[in-house]
């Protein structure tokens, strides 16, 4: 998909008018030049201001009693400068000029030179309209209590062995605005909303738990219609009931298939991690150098795509103030392209695909990854279970975790099954997948045709900083990958 | 005279402010957290400086009760108006919440502090200047590069500092307030082998003062010895034989067992030790304490996140489980007595949190523990998050070396431990005498006997 962003130039003092930090903060265009040149006062080449307003609530359902309801705002903004490969940032989290200024003024320290003077055509960038900006979140309270109210009541009905049951509703409205010294001006409103059923089910014997939610960069309408608390409610409990009869899992080495969407996270942690530029950068990823080679097999094509209409992952502008982008990774098996941001794209000669994002105000901008797939390939899921002799069936897992330097992952599936003469038979428990990022891909044998993204839950964590992302993959057939359970050799 | 913009009332005054303000809006309790800190850090990589990062930042939160309905608001924003649209906003929300028989804040005669100085705080962890920051950084990151010609690549060393205080209030009168400090330093050295295969490892010193900061180049040439040792890594057959967790990985396992008798797992039966109070849980030789008042300590606090005294509790005895973890609303819950565990953000509810939380050390040396092992593995990390306190399931990502003959061999990866969290605690069969703090949570050596490595 080709870059969809149109600039045109404008003069500043057009563009603040009716704009939320001008409006709120009283900040003029002549302020944010101002900001700028005295990050720019020891030299540097770059330097940016990241304002950010966050407003927060949630609502929390446990023992059938809404117990919590909370909210929050946050603001701040930090400052950014560059110099050759080096950083400096300060942030407060008060708008006052002399504050904003003081905090320029120690960012700039990173740099030791003649003061620059900043690029003043600010220009505005149009860019994706990914999601609504105009979700009003405080007004609707009571609707969140009802989505929890009647997730709790759907997990219940579902079976009498689903005794305790949690329901959370969370939702965010992140307002930013985004200057920097090459011209850049974005500003952008990011709604995030959530669903989240946890439950535990029980019998004579067993207890088991099961977790479902979803959600979006949407408004809260949209759990009212597709994304129900009743197709959560009961996704947690069937995962639940099922385990109750879970048996031990074998361990070993064995062809292992994994189910389409959140299975995903294979993806993310065994080979997205590692194509963030920033390591590559280092030569600290096992992924280093391997641009146009072979990483995976030929039916494996991988996208880092942020431009998805409302989806988790997405942005209309990274946090960089750089539209986001469909990127291609792996195509046919083939490394095309890395992550990258400002600094990376700058310093490694590559295009910049506005992966640079960052938890907050807080904190220093890095390559991560948006929504990251699979595409879809030519195999029927029935005829992949039929082709496997004896393995394991994953169809959702907890989380995972990577190594980059050495390629080792690990992830932990919470819903799995033995796969036997080509049929789904016993579901397993504790059952965990273990292999190595350059080599998984490479054995994959089959792809479904069956894509699918997950429904809005994923958190990725990297150096601290945590970040809502997406992740899918159709049915999948793995050769050979290490399975960790109790049970005897497989 | 300091400028208006710059004049702010003290923490304390705008907390109890805070209270006062929810009561007057009908609040019938009312409890406020503050907390200000500032933070430096930075990171140098092959030599040159990365990243410098430096701020100070403040925040509030309120919690009110209307009778037994309760929410919770928090803001960065501690202007009057603010605090001000914090506190309606949190009597606003309180309408839609249930009735909870057992909310509340805790009893008057509940609240207080620990007497005397917790040695907690000291300024000189912002005593270095800019420059010999960076050098701390430098030097430790130096010290590892050199240890060795197969360390050529670095994530980098680094040096952090950071102080804060922590202001609560609450309509019961309490208000009280401490300051922590803390530094660090650290160095992720890389490490390549013959066939260009890279590995990572780090090591790191931790402190709340400048003063007991181990040096620099003694914790680069630490993270240069951990990493050297992991080249050449392979898998191993699939086998079950017996495992010795070194302190950090003891320190993980610990830390699964402060989340299982955490109050919150325990009222909803979500932890596999849910009605175990009094029984035994692990064998004789395993003696776990949480003290919340210990000097010096990194989880150590005056009173916890409800104004209850922090103390010294004595969770497993010789093998039997003594006590939960508990703040006052899961000690309601249980029919217990809070044992000053209240763990408290700025927003929503408090949850739960160790103190110093540890297991008791043994006699013998992991050198010594080692050497009784005939065939087994010594794990030195674990990846992934395969722990399930519902069930007792563990199953995790490991890697680290191999024993034969009471010897540590060659390196492992790509491999996983797994067993049952209820028969892990029974088969601790050494614990080593190497007790060391890095954090809230620390474990000497462990020897557990049959769990599953899977491998080829």
């Amino acid at each position: 998909m080709p870059r969809q962003d149109i600039q045109s130039y404008v003069s500043l003092h057009m563009l603040i008018e009716n704009q939320f930090f001008f409006a709120k903060y009283g900040l003029a265009g002549a302020d944010l030049e101002r900001y700028l040149a005295a990050a720019l006062s020891a030299g540097g080449e770059f330097a940016d201001l990241y304002f950010e307003y966050l407003t927060s609530t949630s609502v929390s359902l446990d023992e059938s009693m809404v117990k919590s309801a909370a909210q929050g705002i946050s603001a701040g903004c930090g400052v950014r400068v560059v110099s050759g490969e080096r950083t400096g940032y300060a942030y407060t989290d008060d708008l006052a000029p002399e504050k904003i200024l003081h905090a320029a003024r120690t960012a700039a320290l990173i740099a030791s030179g003649p003061a620059r003077t900043p690029v003043v055509n600010l220009k505005e960038n149009h860019f994706h309209d990914l999601y609504p900006t105009g979700a009003d979140f405080d007004g609707q309270v009571a609707k969140k209590v009802e989505l929890v109210q009647r997730a709790d009541r759907a997990a219940r009905t579902y079976d009498p062995h689903v005794q305790e049951v949690r329901a959370g509703f969370s939702d965010e409205l992140r307002r930013v605005l985004i200057v920097s010294s090459d011209g850049t001006f974005a500003e952008d409103v990011q709604p995030l909303s959530r669903l989240s059923v946890f439950l535990i089910a029980r019998n004579d014997k067993n207890s088991a738990r099961g977790t479902a939610g979803g959600g979006g960069r949407h408004g809260i309408e949209v759990f009212f219609t597709e994304k129900t608390p009743e197709h959560f409610a009961t996704e947690a409990a069937r995962q639940a009931i099922i385990q109750l009869d879970a048996r031990e899992c074998p361990a070993g080495e064995m062809e292992v298939v994994l189910g389409p969407g959140w299975p995903g996270i294979l993806l993310h942690e065994a080979i997205g991690h590692g194509l963030e530029a920033d390591f590559n950068r280092k030569k600290t990823s096992a992924f280093s150098g391997l641009l146009g080679r072979q990483v995976a097999s030929e039916k494996c094509t991988v996208v880092d795509n942020g431009t998805m209409a409302a989806r988790r992952g997405s942005l209309n502008v990274d946090d960089e103030g750089n539209a986001t982008n469909n990127t291609v990774l792996i195509e046919r098996g083939i490394l095309k392209n890395y992550m990258a941001d400002k600094l990376s794209a700058r310093l490694m000669g590559l295009p910049n695909t506005g992966n640079g994002r960052r938890e907050s105000y807080e904190h220093i901008p890095m390559p991560r990854m948006t929504n990251t797939y699979m595409l879809a390939g030519e195999d029927a899921p029935e005829d992949i279970i039929r082709s496997v002799k004896r393995g394991v069936y994953a169809v959702n897992f907890g989380g995972g975790q990577v190594d980059i330097t050495n390629g080792k992952f690990v992830f932990s599936a919470s819903e799995a099954y033995l796969i036997e003469d080509g049929k789904v038979t016993s579901p397993l428990k504790n059952a965990t997948l273990i292999g190595n990022g350059p080599d998984v891909l490479t054995r994959v044998s089959m792809v479904g045709n069956d894509l699918q993204l997950d429904e809005g839950v994923g958190t990725c964590g990297k150096d601290g900083q945590s970040v809502p992302v997406g992740v899918g993959i159709p049915t999948l057939k793995i050769d050979r990958l290490t399975v960790g359970g109790t049970g005897s050799a497989g | 005279m300091a400028t208006p913009t710059t004049t702010q009332p003290d923490l304390k005054e705008i907390a109890t402010g805070v209270v006062a303000r929810a009561r007057e809006l009908g609040a019938t309790a009312a409890e406020c957290v503050a907390r200000e800190g500032s933070e430096f850090s930075t990171v140098v990589r092959l030599g040159a400086v990365e990243t410098l990062k430096e701020a100070g930042s403040k925040a509030l939160g309120v919690r009110v009760f209307f009778g037994q309905r309760a929410a919770s608001t928090s803001t960065s924003d501690l202007s009057p108006d603010g605090v001000e649209q914090m506190v309606r906003g949190a009597c606003e929300l309180a309408k839609i919440t249930s009735e909870d028989p057992f909310s509340g804040i805790p009893e008057p005669a509940q609240l207080g502090q620990v007497a005397g100085d917790l040695d907690l705080y000291y300024d000189d962890v912002y005593s270095l200047s800019g420059p010999d920051r960076i050098d701390y950084a430098r030097r430790c990151e130096k010290a590892a590069l050199d240890a060795d010609p197969r360390i050529s690549n670095s994530e980098g060393g680094t040096f952090d500092a950071a102080a804060g205080r922590k202001v609560l209030a609450n309509s019961h009168g309490f208000v009280g307030d401490y300051e922590r400090s803390y530094c660090s330093v650290s160095a992720v050295p890389i490490a390549q082998d013959e066939q260009g295969k890279m590995q990572r490892d780090y090591w790191y010193s931790v402190s709340r003062t400048l003063k007991k900061l181990d040096p620099p180049e003694e914790v680069g040439r630490e993270a240069a010895r951990r990493t050297l040792r992991r080249l050449g890594a392979r898998k191993v057959k699939t086998a079950r034989v017996p495992i010795i967790f070194d302190q950090q990985t003891a320190r993980a396992l610990l830390g699964t067992l402060a989340e299982a008798v955490n109050g919150d797992s325990i009222y909803r039966n979500a932890s596999f030790l849910s009605n175990k109070l009094g029984t035994k849980i692990a064998g004789e030789n395993v003696t776990v304490i949480d003290d919340g008042a210990m000097p010096g300590g990194f989880g150590s606090s005056p009173f916890d996140g409800e104004g209850v005294p922090t103390r010294r509790t004595v969770v497993v005895e010789r093998g039997e489980l003594k006590s939960y973890l508990l703040n006052t609303y899961t000690a309601k819950k249980l029919k217990l007595a809070t044992t000053g565990n209240a763990a408290r953000g700025m927003a929503g509810t408090p949850g739960i949190g160790t103190g110093n939380f540890y297991l008791e050390p043994g006699t013998r040396t992991p050198q010594e523990i080692i050497g009784d092992v005939k065939d087994g593995l010594y794990v030195t990390e674990f990846l992934g998050f395969g722990v399930n306190l519902v069930t007792a399931d563990f199953s995790r990502g490991a890697s680290g070396l191999w024993i034969e003959n009471g010897e540590l061999t060659y390196p492992v990866e790509e491999i996983t431990v797994a067993g049952n969290l209820r028969a892990m605690l029974g088969a601790i069969s050494e614990i080593g005498n190497d007790l060391e703090w890095r954090g809230s949570v620390a474990c000497p050596t462990l020897r557990i006997d049959g769990m599953t490595v899977a491998g080829e």
